[in-house]
């Protein structure tokens, strides 16, 4: 299994798993945007972006801002 | 520099007053945006925006929550940034490092559909002053990447030039630090900046009564970032309105051109015909 973290909380993939299937494992809904390790993925890219172990996904939503 | 009033930069035409904010080439109505964080509620903040049509609102984007710890709450924000018909400002808030900034901008980019970011790049947790020494590399980044940066910065005149230099078309210089409602802390090196730099430039964090707005626009500063002075006043929507009449009326102060302060007093009535005066 893949022990990747989302938004710094564990989660646990099938090997072979992509940033969509963590998406989807998430219950990420829009809008958001994601990051991984550190670097924007656009929407486009989820399915093509493969998951090692110890990845660091961050999901994003809008929030009030100054 | 001139401690007196000053003069305005540029011609003013006197049959258009108040004239247009021009950021990046657009041209903005009002010259006062305005922050979205800690009101009383949507609704407050809804009002706000509706009474006085700020240039721009500011956002951020935070981790989302787990679909099991999700309310139906958890979309009011986005519908009514959606139904607001005001531009969006992403800012890369609560960012430390050149990574994270680039990161949080792409994303900003993607889910509010603008170029335009409000660039944070902060170096120090308990004051939240930007990272000056990072910030023009940052700037000059996100400008490759296709960004309209507004960069958060201090009042310091060579950070100011070279956050040009790399390539923005604006600056948004602090008052005081976030939230502290001081006013100008540092006049001197505001007006300096200003005089020095022919860039526009937005008054942005630390201001807390609208005759600190009113003051920094007299002083030719091209527009004001508010949050916590209206958020937190005791009447937001009153206080919103304020801010933005006294935005309007430092606007018009400037462009008008005010009088030199002098030490010496003349009478505003002619003294010929004085009745019951006598030579002495």
């Amino acid at each position: 299994m893949l022990s990747i973290t989302i938004n710094q909380l564990p989660f646990e993939l099938p090997p072979g798993s992509t940033l969509q299937d963590a998406v989807d494992l998430f219950g990420a809904k829009p809008p958001f945007a994601a990051a991984l390790n550190l670097n924007f993925i656009p929407k486009t890219q989820y399915a093509q972006t493969p998951l090692k172990s110890t990845d660091e996904i961050e999901l994003i939503s809008p929030i009030t801002g100054g | 520099m001139s401690t007196h009033n000053p003069k305005p930069l540029h011609p003013c035409d006197a049959s258009q007053p108040n004239t247009s904010m021009v950021l990046y080439g657009e041209s903005f109505g009002s010259r006062m945006m305005l922050g979205t964080s800690r009101y009383p509620s949507p609704q407050i903040l809804k009002e706000c925006i509706e009474s006085t049509r700020p240039a721009f609102l500011t956002v951020s984007l935070r981790r989302q929550l787990p679909s099991t710890q999700q309310t139906p709450a958890s979309n009011v924000f986005w519908d009514l940034l959606k139904s607001a018909g005001t531009p969006l400002l992403p800012n890369t808030a609560g960012c430390h490092s050149l990574e994270e900034v680039i990161a949080t901008a792409e994303m900003a980019r993607e889910v509010f559909e603008t170029d335009w970011i409000k660039l944070e790049l902060i170096g120090d947790d308990y004051t939240l002053q930007p990272d000056t020494l990072q910030l023009p590399l940052a700037a000059q980044t996100l400008i490759q990447k296709g960004f309209k940066v507004l960069p958060y910065c201090t009042e310091d005149l060579i950070l100011c030039r070279k956050l040009v230099d790399v390539g923005c078309q604006a600056v948004m210089p602090w008052a005081a630090p976030i939230g502290t409602g001081k006013g100008p802390m540092n006049p001197y090196a505001l007006r300096m900046l200003r005089e020095h730099l022919d860039v526009p430039m937005i008054v942005d964090a630390g201001l807390g009564l609208p005759s600190h707005a009113a003051q920094v626009m007299e002083w030719g500063f091209d527009g004001v970032l508010l949050n916590t002075a209206v958020a937190l006043s005791q009447n937001p929507l009153l206080m919103a309105k304020a801010f933005d009449q006294a935005v309007k009326a430092g606007r018009m102060a400037h462009e008008a051109g005010a009088i030199e302060a002098q030490d010496t007093p003349q009478a505003s009535t002619p003294v010929l015909g004085t009745p019951f005066w006598h030579q002495s």
